[in-house]
């Protein structure tokens, strides 16, 4: 009798546990759902990190979409391009290589280049001070505000502020946009990490009012417009804003900007031409080729 | 008749099993930061309480019952429920995937909601019969429904509230949680079962 004590629980929940164990298994072969195997492989490529830089709820939010169709295979902004090959590897299209991007600050009023209007005295936040009149201390209704919102919500240590403006580390910046959907002044955008030719201002005042609250601002006199090669510089709205499929960083608008607002100068200007020489003379190779 | 609806709101309101009895907090404070999850959540909890509590009833009553091992009934029910989620989820994907799209992400979670068991277990110690069991199980299901709705509710409003630097997050929700369970304290004393 006592080792019916014993034998029965055994025997009932071991016996439980194989038919409903055996059910499963069965249910598991009846209920089977043709999934796609690329889910899990295109999964298998994603970071993991489910940052949700790409817009999408996760990780396997973003497999789903980019197996579904509705996101292209390079949808996921930190991985760049090594992933993307990956995974149109396994979706059997070729990664059009996006080009790594990093988020870049546009402004140069650091201390002492842009003015201000009064002193801020309030908690250690753009939103905050973006709330008081007139948009925070700085004369520049444009400009970086230097209270390190962006600095807080990067998961990754990339910005820092220096000298009141925040500075990206390219290097580590990894191109989520964090940064650039908190800033309350919209300054921060996501550039070709390669391309050193970047316009560093986002003011679009007119010259006389860029003047008379920064030195270091785009005064929209549109110089960089009329010497670049490459047609790839505009001057909309009083900023000059770049191209970046037709810029080829030559870097002849940094060197000409008499405001020194667009970054990436080369040293010497004849190096900057025999490279736009360069330039020129592969696109009508380009062109040669394609003739042929 | 009367006993019956008596019961169910016996489970929504008075016995509530997150506000009166703690049962399932995990999810309670897991999944209830937006409110169309928290939605997916109370349903797919509605859905898999109802059924273990009328598989639990089967099981207790015809396995545990006449073979006097009525103390494993924890082991048992454990087994039963993982087993009934596996299934429904299989058993969703397969048929109804837009269902399954709404309460898929959930149903594993489900599976370790200590409330599913908890519901399993009053049932038996009250001794209901199979009946009430399924009743009780969508009572206090629909219980932990609404409560999980209205917390995420608060929250999603909370969420945007200047809160001090030491509340801000999880210990507000802690509060928050709290608080909605001292109201529902209200409820207390009302229906007698």
């Amino acid at each position: 009798m006592e080792i019916m004590n014993i034998v029965y629980p055994m025997l009932s929940i071991g016996g439980l546990g194989v038919v409903l164990g055996a059910g499963l298994g069965y249910a598991g072969k009846l209920f089977a759902v043709e999934e796609d195997p690329k889910l899990g492989e295109v999964l298998e490529a994603l970071p993991g990190a489910n940052c949700g830089g790409c817009g999408f709820p996760g990780c396997s939010g973003c497999a789903s979409a980019i197996v579904a169709g509705t996101a292209p295979v390079n949808a996921c902004p930190v991985g760049g391009a090594a992933v993307a090959e990956k995974i149109g590897a396994i979706m059997g299209i070729e990664a059009s290589t996006s080009e790594p991007t990093a988020a870049f600050v546009k402004c140069k009023g650091t201390c002492g280049v842009a003015k201000e209007k009064y002193t801020y005295f309030g908690l250690d936040d753009c939103v905050m001070a973006m709330q008081l009149a007139g948009g925070g201390s700085k004369s520049c209704t444009y400009g970086c505000l230097g209270l390190g919102s962006c600095k807080k919500a990067c998961g990754f240590g990339a910005i820092e502020i220096i000298d009141g403006v925040a500075v990206v580390d390219k290097d580590k910046c990894v191109s989520c946009g964090k940064c650039v959907s908190t800033c309350p002044k919209h300054i921060i955008e996501l550039l070709p990490a390669k391309k050193k030719v970047k316009v560093e201002c986002s003011s679009k005042d007119n010259g006389k009012g860029v003047m008379a609250v920064c030195s270091a601002g785009c005064i929209a006199c549109k110089i960089c417009e009329k010497n670049c090669p490459f047609d790839a510089i505009h001057v909309v709205d009083n900023l000059a804003v770049i191209d970046y499929d037709k810029c080829k960083a030559c870097g002849i608008c940094a060197n000409k900007c008499p405001k020194g607002v667009i970054t990436g100068k080369k040293p010497a200007p004849a190096k900057a031409e025999a490279k736009q020489e360069e330039a020129k003379t592969e696109e009508s190779k380009q062109e040669q080729t394609k003739s042929e | 008749m009367s006993d019956l609806v008596l019961l169910v709101l016996a489970g929504i309101f008075v016995n509530n099993y997150v506000l009166s009895q703690f049962l399932g907090i995990c999810p309670f404070l897991g999944v209830s930061k937006r409110v169309e999850t928290a939605t997916g959540m109370g349903v797919a909890v509605i859905f898999v309480i109802t059924l273990a509590c009328a598989a639990t009833y089967l099981v207790y009553n015809f396995i545990l019952v006449p073979l006097g091992i009525e103390y494993l009934y924890n082991i048992a029910f454990i087994l039963v429920i993982a087993a009934l989620v596996q299934f429904v989820e299989m058993f969703l994907k397969k048929s109804s995937p837009s269902l399954y799209q709404a309460l898929g992400v959930f149903l594993p979670l489900i599976t370790t909601n200590c409330a599913v068991l908890g519901v399993a277990v009053l049932n038996m110690q009250k001794n209901y019969n199979f009946i009430e069991s399924v009743l009780n199980g969508i009572g206090s299901s629909a219980g932990f429904a609404l409560a999980i709705i209205l917390f995420a509710g608060i929250r999603e409003r909370i969420e945007f509230n200047d809160t001090p630097k030491a509340f801000d997050g999880f210990p507000m929700a802690l509060v928050t949680a709290g608080i909605m369970s001292i109201a529902f304290l209200g409820f207390q004393g009302l229906i007698k079962l």
